[in-house]
């Protein structure tokens, strides 16, 4: 028996008010092995800590149970205070009584006999516990950031400023991504293009970032320090090399299709650049809608390119490259309004999202910055915002708040102002919220110096009315039926993940929530990594949120990406599978269901009698072994065990959790 | 635990996986879904790491219930763990019924990291399926 100390943590009252701590002590007190046994309010406070190694001192114990949080909130924080203390990290064991016991229990006796027999199995699997070493593992000193927007370029600037190699990878034609498309920001209505596009060209300009443009992410293996990522660059029909960027093929190209940087409010040809800013400013051939590409003829863009850099024979490109670490910054879709046929969207051409409202707004958008109803071309007097659509509704849109509809909204309404004289911005709205540096005082400014008009209520329905809009609702305040004559509508839809982010994540093994937003390893602590080693997070892809708090937290990511790839190398996890050659028959059936390729045979000399024989045996590559023990279930021998999951271990888990 | 039919309380042993199933366990926590503690967790690094002799031991030591819960088909945090779970527990739970084991109580399940409140819904729907049917005997080692 290996002499056990066990450590039970109240948590404040989340564990003790739930568990009879002294019970369980008492309980752990008569466990096979163990010699110790004793309580901490926190024992993840220095004091819970000291207490532990204080005690694998004077009592010399040989294995440590702490019975707390899960292990993955503090595995790693106790497997150092035993490190500290002289023990090998992976003598401790986690009996996780608060997550999984005191958090989901209410009553306190069944919850106390289930806390005590947790601690009971960690006792037994701690007792198997042996010895593990982690190797070390070189780390390859390059980034990939993936996407293009202002979190990706943040990012992307910030890890080469600290001396790291970038490739950036854009799904578009440029990078750029949402921030492009806007107008003025707020608070301080900045031009969004004045702040963003320098940006955009301090990216091209360095030395250590690489763009790849109309380009996806295809396929990542490996893991911390060492991925390999495959990059497949569509075909862009146009020789980057060669192109200048003057634009006479957009001119030319007889095909006008949708514009997506404009949503569809005007068209633009099948050679084209997103917008007139962007970068790289070479254009990409949508083969979907070029003439040559669908009907075989045309070829008018190679006969007017000067350059002679249209290549209608160009094929996607494949790349594969190593990366330390990736920072995944893919941003937000503008929730789609299929399901708010009340709101006349799409039958009504006045009524609008307001991403298009914001195109309107926007000088080098389809109307040069002027607020035109689509309808009539001419200037709306009143406009109605109607606000969280799609947002904060159970019933058929996203539960969650959007974060940042009702401070666009209050620059809406005062941009209306200052670009139609005259006209009246009514605002409807849930509730107004604006935490953020002179967010409120923003928000002030559009109804007091503006006289904007904020009515709380849900807009139930709006009408086209000849050339108008009704708009009906209740005006919650004094409950009167509010029923609106307006010459546009802007809907503030919702935010919500990009479309493609739940096939993102499983190419990367992270995980994202319900709404498809990648998951933070800690909501509050942990915010811009991920569950994954080496993978972090940047922008909207983790949730709406703002600009500011894009930029800080992709600056954030980078500054982990920087201690990540600053370091000489990396510990391997040691919890990998390893071969006991004695049992081992050679048959390799781990072999076939190993996902890494990490194991291979092996040919061992052995002497019998006086004889020396060749016998075929597995053997693990601990580099590429991920931990998985697959192999262990497959082999027949049973000669092949996952150190840390042994089968010895787990059964004994087993044995004592069904006591 | 008591045999006996009444006021029988069933022992569910649940295998998770350490990146769904068992986050998917923990989420179940912080956002307090509560769940019977009739239900004790192993942690595996995979739905693929749990030998069926794990099973087995389980229902001769006294559970009435087993659950192998893992990563969504597809989403496995080493790409094919849940995917040989799955053949391989299908045939498990031919044998298992074979051998006069009752099908429900042996349960795989895919929940994933997100998915707290299904991880408590799926242990309050074990439970209870296991508590009708009451307590294994058949494998349970005479003790």
């Amino acid at each position: 028996m290996r002499r056990t100390g066990v450590f039970i943590c109240w948590c404040g009252s989340n564990i003790a008010a739930t568990v009879d701590i002294d019970l369980a002590v008492a309980a752990a007190k008569k466990m096979p092995g163990v010699v110790f046994a004793d309580q901490n309010k926190y024992t993840c406070s220095e004091i819970g800590q000291e207490m532990i190694r204080e005690a694998i001192r004077t009592h010399r114990l040989e294995r440590v149970v702490v019975a707390a949080c899960s292990p993955r909130m503090h595995e790693n924080t106790f497997r150092k205070t035993v490190a500290a203390a002289g023990l090998n990290p992976y003598f401790l064991e986690i009996a996780n009584i608060r997550e999984q016991c005191s958090w989901v229990h209410k009553d306190k006796e069944t919850a106390t006999d289930k806390a005590i027999a947790l601690i009971r199995t960690a006792v037994a699997k701690a007792a198997r516990n042996e010895a593990l070493f982690a190797s070390e593992l070189p780390i390859e000193r390059r980034a990939l950031v993936i996407g293009g927007g202002i979190a990706g370029i943040q990012a992307a600037l910030d890890i080469a400023e600290n001396g790291f190699v970038v490739d950036l990878v854009e799904k578009e034609p440029s990078i750029g991504g949402r921030m492009a498309q806007l107008d003025k920001t707020f608070p301080t209505l900045d031009c969004s293009a004045c702040i963003l596009t320098p940006k955009m060209v301090e990216v091209a300009q360095s030395e250590k970032i690489t763009i790849f443009s109309y380009a996806e992410v295809e396929k990542v293996e490996g893991y911390v320090g060492n991925f390999t990522v495959t990059v497949r660059s569509r075909a862009r029909s146009v020789d980057m090399g060669k192109c200048t960027g003057c634009g006479d093929c957009m001119l030319k190209c007889p095909v006008k299709v949708d514009s997506e940087f404009d949503l569809g409010l005007i068209k633009r040809r099948a050679i084209y650049t997103p917008f007139p800013q962007a970068v790289p400013n070479k254009p990409a051939i949508d083969r979907e809608n070029c003439r040559w590409f669908t009907a075989g003829k045309c070829r008018v863009c190679e006969k007017v390119c000067p350059a002679g850099a249209i290549d209608y024979s160009q094929e996607d490109e494949l790349r594969t490259e190593k990366y330390g670490a990736i920072v995944v910054a893919t941003g937000f879709d503008p929730k789609k309004l299929d399901n708010y046929g009340e709101y006349a969207y799409g039958k009504h051409p006045d009524v609008l999202t307001s991403l298009e409202f914001e195109r309107l707004l926007n000088a080098s958008g389809p109307t040069g910055g002027k607020i035109l109803r689509p309808s009539n071309g001419r200037p709306p007097k009143n406009v109605a915002f109607i606000q969280c659509v799609g947002s904060r509704d159970k019933a058929k849109g996203n539960p969650y708040c959007a974060k940042v509809c009702c401070m666009y909204t209050a620059k809406h309404a005062i941009l209306l102002c200052e670009k139609v004289p005259g006209a009246r911005p009514f605002v409807f709205y849930i509730d107004v919220r604006t935490p953020g540096k002179d967010y409120e005082e923003f928000y002030n400014r559009a109804y007091e110096e503006f006289g904007a008009t904020y009515i709380k209520g849900n807009v139930s329905k709006v009408f086209p009315d000849g050339e108008k809009l009704l708009v009906r609702s209740v005006d919650a305040l004094s409950g009167a039926l509010v029923e609106l004559e307006v010459d546009m509508v802007v809907l503030a839809n919702s935010v919500d993940a990009r479309a493609g982010a739940k096939e993102l994540a499983q190419k990367l093994s992270i995980t994202t929530n319900a709404y498809n937003f990648f998951n933070e390893a800690h909501p509050k602590l942990r915010p811009v990594e991920t569950h994954t080693a080496g993978i972090f997070l940047a922008g909207t892809c983790q949730g709406p949120k703002d600009i500011p708090e894009t930029v800080a937290q992709a600056s954030a990511a980078a500054v982990k990406v920087a201690a990540l790839l600053g370091k000489d190398s990396l510990l391997s996890n040691p919890t990998v599978a390893e071969v006991n050659e004695k049992l081992c028959t050679g048959d390799m059936s781990c072999l076939a269901v190993c996902p890494y390729g990490a194991i291979s045979e092996k040919m061992l000399e052995e002497r019998r009698g006086r004889e020396t024989v060749r016998r075929k045996v597995a053997e693990v590559n601990m580099a590429l072994c991920q931990g998985c023990g697959a192999c262990t279930v497959a082999c027949r021998p049973g000669a092949i065990n996952l150190k840390g999951f042994t089968n010895e271990q787990i059964m004994a888990e087993v044995e004592a959790i069904c006591l | 635990m008591p045999v006996t039919r009444e006021g029988f309380e069933p022992l569910i042993v649940a295998f998770c996986c350490n990146w769904c199933s068992y986050a998917g366990a923990d989420l179940a926590g912080t956002s307090r879904q509560t769940y019977p503690s009739n239900v004790r967790v192993i942690r595996v690094p995979c739905s693929g790491r749990v030998n069926p002799g794990f099973i087995i031991r389980a229902f001769q030591r006294g559970a009435d219930g087993v659950l192998v819960a893992g990563c969504h088909p597809g989403d496995c945090h080493y790409h094919s763990g849940n995917y040989h779970a799955r053949r391989r527990f299908t045939i498990l739970k031919q044998m298992l019924d074979y051998l006069g084991i009752e099908p429900e109580r042996f349960q795989v399940r895919w929940i994933s990291g997100s998915e707290g409140a299904k991880f408590s819904a799926v242990m309050n729907e074990l439970t209870e399926n296991v508590r009708k049917l009451g307590p294994n005997r058949k494998l349970r080692d005479a003790r």
